[in-house]
């Protein structure tokens, strides 16, 4: 009889812990809400990448391979770009500001590139240049990995700044699961960590180690595109896709494994396993994942007054429910999470403004900035 | 000199036959399942079906079989604005892939001779090549 309670107890305990897995808490949709969106750059069908040089200036990234510089809403293409690799989900992905653009007019890209002008294929590679107007010049490869491949999958990619004069980069699996994300000599499936002139910081943590990557930072991912800095900690911050469930956020530590695909909460997109394992010793949980997956983009969190109780939330674009997700992270936990601008269209990317305001970009819209109604 | 005009002419054969290797249809088929593996299955699903209002069906699609060029114009070029498949309005942006023109072929005869679709038709890539951009829905 003690026997069979214990039994009883246990099935409890699993379906207990079987049924909490989904995406708790569960996301709310609010009725009525107190903001509104205005459209301030159209006609980019993928506005990929986004970063602002002023509130009336920014800069967008078309994945197709066009650049554009705006300015006081009027919309140019800057010239001078490196030559772009479009294949599948690659092409023009991320840009950024140098931390002192201000000074030396200095922005990052990373794209897809075949730079070895083989028949290959192509990698995610991180370039840098010097913009004057709508011009770019004195373009530098920092970056580029390899082997160049004809997959269409996973080439990441998201540009962010620590506060040490280190620049974050992200590179996917390539389509190649089983072989990049947890070999260090090779790579894809990592985040990796540059000086700002492109070269290998001496304390990355793999600088030692025969044969491995030196611009490794951290490894075991599979395709992260949302990447941001938390605005107290100074933390690196990612999201990345899962396969069939198992979306990820990470919060990125110097050298850790995160398990790709060794350990997941997704499944295969035919419904067949990866692995039955969801974690591992030496290999890092998650601060938080999807299942199902919300196909997570961009990422950012808001500093600023401009919205009703959204200060120090975290935002998460979903391309496939087409909305924006907010997080409320009470004690390094997930308490709350919302639609925001439900059916918006596949929100590929998130930025806070200088002028504190969010700004989406929306695929076939442009880019979106979300009003307060007064 | 019969016999060296035979082994020339054999030669010369097994010599273009390699410069310019002419998949069969099968082999087409098999390399666009690749393809469609890739490149295309996020969206229109494993089973061609898509995804009703987002994603227009491949399957039993009437799009397709009326507008076989287009359809190439649209993997080629990539796609935006109104169709109507299966009287259904669509108005999504499909963007251009990166793929070559004999890729397109093959995946161009893989969706049209799988799940329950049959075409007559077999595509390659002097097809695709040809296939202006001035095509795009039509």
């Amino acid at each position: 009889m003690k026997k069979n309670i214990l039994t009883l107890l246990i099935s409890f305990f699993v379906l207990q812990v079987g049924c909490a897995q989904e995406n708790t808490p569960m996301i709310e949709t609010p009725e009525t809400t107190n903001y509104t969106y205005e459209i301030v750059v159209d006609g980019v069908d993928i506005p990929w990448g986004m970063a602002f040089i002023s509130s009336n200036e920014l800069l967008v990234t078309e994945k197709s391979g066009i650049l554009y510089h705006i300015k006081e809403g009027v919309k140019s293409e800057v010239s001078g770009l490196p030559e772009i690799y479009v294949r599948g989900q690659g092409g023009l992905l991320d840009v950024a500001l140098h931390p002192d653009f201000s000074k030396n007019k200095i922005i990052y890209m990373t794209l897809g590139a075949n730079t070895e002008g083989n028949n290959k294929g192509g990698n995610t590679a991180m370039y840098c240049g010097t913009l004057n107007g709508t011009q770019l010049s004195d373009i530098k490869l920092l970056y580029k990995a390899g082997p160049n491949s004809k997959k269409g999958q996973h080439w990441g990619s998201r540009i962010v700044f620590d506060k040490k004069g280190h620049l974050y980069f992200t590179i996917g699996d390539r389509g190649n699961r089983d072989v990049n994300p947890q070999d260090l000599s090779r790579d894809g499936g990592k985040v990796y960590r540059l000086n700002l002139d492109g070269s290998i910081p001496e304390d990355n943590p793999f600088v030692n180690k025969a044969g491995a990557k030196e611009a490794v930072f951290s490894y075991g991912h599979r395709n992260p595109q949302g990447m941001t800095v938390h605005p107290k900690t100074g933390e690196v911050w990612e999201n990345e896709h899962g396969p069939r469930g198992g979306d990820e956020i990470n919060i990125i530590k110097k050298g850790i494994n995160y398990g790709w695909p060794k350990i997941t909460y997704g499944i295969n997109y035919s419904g067949t396993t990866i692995t039955d394992k969801t974690a591992a010793p030496n290999m890092e949980q998650p601060f938080y994942y999807w299942v199902p997956s919300i196909g997570p983009s961009g990422m950012a969190f808001s500093t600023s007054n401009v919205y009703k109780g959204w200060k120090n939330n975290l935002f998460i674009g979903s391309l496939k429910f087409e909305y924006l997700e907010r997080l409320v992270i009470k004690k390094n936990k997930v308490v709350k999470r919302e639609k925001v601008l439900n059916k918006i269209g596949r929100v590929r990317n998130v930025v806070e403004g200088p002028d504190g305001y969010l700004y989406l970009g929306v695929e076939g819209k442009g880019i979106v900035k979300i009003v307060p109604r007064s | 000199m019969r016999i060296l005009l035979v082994f020339y002419l054999v030669s010369l054969g097994f010599l273009s036959a390699k410069l310019t290797p002419q998949k069969t249809k099968a082999e087409s088929i098999v390399a666009g399942a690749e393809i469609y593996q890739d490149f295309c299955l996020q969206c229109h699903l494993a089973s061609g079906e898509g995804v009703s209002g987002v994603f227009p069906p491949l399957k039993n699609s009437d799009y397709l079989f009326e507008n076989i060029n287009s359809s190439i114009a649209g993997i080629k070029y990539g796609l935006k604005g109104e169709i109507t498949v299966n009287d259904e309005v669509y108005d999504g942006i499909m963007v251009t892939q990166g793929l070559d023109d004999e890729e397109i072929a093959d995946v161009m005869n893989y969706i049209l001779n799988q799940w329950g679709n049959s075409s007559d038709l077999f595509i390659n890539a002097q097809q695709v090549a040809a296939v202006p951009k001035s095509l795009i829905a039509q």
